[in-house]
């Protein structure tokens, strides 16, 4: 599953490779000619195919590649290592987690005092990242030096498996599930040019979807993300922000964009008509790179569509297979459409 | 009876319409219009319909920017100006409708919690609702957004006639006090009517004028990001309405209603252009129209963003003063309004030179 293969490879913003090589490998033989941008975004072209092709309709579809993790900063002279985050990580999810180091996946664990020795204060409060340490087993800061070099990105050290019946976990669906829905959508022939983009850096403020769009000029832009989820219990009557199995989420608005109410509307349609369940994401909460492309040059319509990810910017996170499966065949039929708007 | 006793309590709103100034009257139309951002079309047909018969060309950007052009009288090559005022007003989005038929919401743009309990919103549909709020666990001098919800007066999730996703604008009535005039969404509809009543009484100018109607100010200048890119302006200029420090127990600040319209210095999101700004305050004093100077502290403007597009642009801004801004009763008064519009007219009817 190509999901396990994007959700396992390491690819911290700014730091895009290894990701980028898996994704060249599965669009290679499906796209017209694909390119690697200075940033680092892979863009694919896709020719507009078919008699009555629209010439005047470029749309671009994308997905980020880069993951939030953890940039080495320091080496104690006990052989601990500082560091500080990449991308919007809770510190209280950092604690007591393995995480792999530099591109030879140096194993470290970020370490948390034992309950045993904890103050009744210290219970009550969360430490913050900049007093942790990932502990590599060095017993000197030489010994450090050698395994761990400054600037090494470090991941969070989880693989993928299913778990329950319809979902699978592992970290990094925050965007892999984007981008492995991005790749089915590239099999497909459209009667337009598609420019599918694998971005980088967009947990640091989306700044390769914003050159990527700037080089494109998109007509239309649609961002395929992982997005929040929160449909555990609740005490009162009010909405889950998303819910694990309801199908792709539309976002209607997020803190980066309000979403083009064509584009929107065209989805919501498609999904009902072709019986494609679908959800909104129904908080105006966090941005995407479709923020970005909206605002590029004189502007682009822009909307994101999601998968419901739980636990999303921690160690692990979770989805359901058929959402992510509804949110490609969504795609696949909305997007002939766009040519009619 | 009943119809005469209101007059008596209510003049100014049972005779609004009748025998109102002109200005006044496009003031209303345009203000009482819907059009949170993102959804700005009515406000952007109503300015359509207003501004048809004197622009040389209109369009419509990607965005939903309203781009007029009124050609220039000089020698080609002539100078851009790009003036700007937005289109939309804040409001709220719903994001869940409860088993009873109450909607919770998202701001749009910055709402004070604090203005909303017992005010009115408006849906696209024409659908009111009534800002309520939780009394349980919580009091009146802690009103969060989360602690307040929309009335539509549904009964059920069913029978709500509106869904997750719609947005809605404050809703409130103009009024006509006199001098004062009182209206939802001053920000920025003045400044639209400002452009309107300009283009209008603009008679010729050396320059190619693009009067620019932006989208989406409130939620970070993006009408005015990418219109700018698209007009690429030698000269532009924001209207938009700016804070007073003339109320009982106010934050200092040397803006007042009716002492003229007032040309920004600065504010937290741009520092203008010393040329424009003394280009605007030198015409005023040949016009002998009343101005002063705006130093703002919180808050920008769509200059902002035109400022720093492509290459950069000399950017100024002529702010109304406003009393009570973001708040469903934003107050103007109407000799700033007409003042706005003469100094404007001034500043473009004749050549502009930068220095």
């Amino acid at each position: 599953m190509l999901l396990e293969k994007l959700s396992n490879a390491r690819g911290v913003s700014g730091n895009e490779a290894e990701v980028r090589e898996i994704l060249i490998q599965a669009i290679q033989d499906h796209v017209t000619e694909y390119r690697v941008d200075t940033l680092g975004n892979l863009i694919a072209y896709k020719k507009a195919s078919g008699t009555r092709a629209r010439k005047t309709i470029r749309v671009m579809l994308a997905a980020h590649m880069d993951e939030v993790g953890l940039m080495i900063v320091h080496h104690e002279s006990n052989g601990h290592l500082r560091f500080r985050k990449v991308g919007g990580i809770d510190d209280r999810v950092l604690l007591s987690k393995t995480v792999l180091i530099g591109k030879d996946k140096i194993p470290g664990v970020i370490g948390a005092k034992p309950i045993h020795l904890l103050k009744p204060s210290e219970r009550q409060q969360v430490v913050e990242s900049d007093s942790m340490t990932i502990d590599i087993g060095a017993k000197s800061k030489e010994e450090a030096q050698e395994l761990v070099k400054l600037g090494d990105y470090a991941t969070f050290a989880t693989t993928f498996s299913p778990i329950g019946n319809d979902c699978v976990k592992g970290k990094a669906f925050d965007d892999r599930a984007g981008c492995a829905a991005l790749v089915e959508i590239l099999k497909r022939d459209y009667p337009f040019d598609v420019y599918g983009v694998f971005t980088a850096q967009e947990e640091v403020g989306a700044r390769g979807a914003r050159v990527a769009a700037y080089a494109i000029e998109p007509t239309y832009a649609f961002a395929l993300e992982g997005t929040v989820c929160d449909d555990l219990p609740k005490e009162k009557d009010e909405s889950p922000v998303t819910r694990v199995g309801g199908g792709p989420a539309i976002t209607f608005a997020d803190n980066s964009l309000i979403s083009d109410r064509r584009l929107v509307n065209l989805l919501v349609e498609t999904a009902r008509e072709n019986k494609i369940p679908y959800q909104f994401k129904q908080a105006v909460a966090g941005g995407t790179d479709a923020g970005r492309i909206a605002l590029i040059k004189e502007g682009v319509p822009s909307v994101a569509v999601s998968v419901p990810t739980r636990y999303i910017h921690s160690p692990v996170s979770l989805l359901n297979k058929h959402d992510l499966e509804y949110l490609i065949a969504l795609m696949i039929k909305a997007l002939p459409r766009v040519a009619r708007i | 009876m009943t119809t005469d006793k209101k007059v008596a309590h209510f003049p100014m709103l049972d005779t609004n319409h009748l025998n109102l100034h002109p200005l006044k009257a496009l003031t209303r139309r345009i203000t009482e219009a819907y059009g949170p951002s993102g959804y700005e079309s009515a406000v952007r047909e109503l300015i359509r319909d207003e501004i048809k018969d004197y622009a040389d060309e209109i369009r419509v950007d990607a965005l939903g920017n309203l781009i007029a052009r009124k050609k220039g009288s000089g020698a080609a090559p002539r100078k851009k100006v790009m003036l700007a005022a937005h289109m939309d007003e804040i409001g709220v989005i719903v994001t869940h409708i409860d088993e009873k038929g109450f909607a919770r919401f998202a701001p749009i743009g910055g709402v004070f919690p604090l203005t909303l309990f017992g005010q009115r919103c408006r849906f696209a549909n024409g659908v009111i609702g009534v800002f309520g709020r939780e009394t349980k666990n919580s009091t009146t001098s802690e009103i969060t957004l989360n602690k307040l919800f929309i009335d539509v007066g549904a009964t059920s999730k069913d029978d709500a006639p509106i869904q997750v996703g719609d947005p809605a604008g404050f809703w409130r009535d103009f009024a006509d006090l006199g001098n004062r005039l009182v209206s939802k969404a001053m920000d920025d509809r003045i400044g639209c009517v400002v452009l309107i009543q300009v283009l209008r009484e603009l008679k010729q100018s050396p320059h190619d004028v693009y009067f620019v109607f932006t989208v989406q100010e409130e939620v970070g200048l993006r009408g005015a990001t990418t219109s700018a890119y698209g007009v690429q302006p030698d000269l532009a200029i924001a209207v938009d309405v700016t804070g007073t420090g003339d109320t009982p127990e106010s934050n200092p600040m040397a803006v007042q209603l009716g002492k003229g319209p007032a040309i920004k210095v600065k504010d937290s999101g741009m520092l203008a252009h010393p040329a424009v700004k003394n280009l605007l305050a030198d015409t005023a004093r040949a016009e002998k129209i009343p101005y002063q100077f705006e130093v703002l502290t919180g808050g920008t403007t769509d200059a902002m963003a035109m400022q720093t597009t492509r290459e950069g642009v000399p950017t100024g801004c002529i702010s109304i003063p406003t009393r009570y801004i973001h708040t469903p009763s934003e107050m103007i008064d109407f000799d700033d309004l007409q003042n706005a519009i003469k100094l404007l007219v001034a500043v473009l009817s004749k050549p502009v030179k930068l220095d």
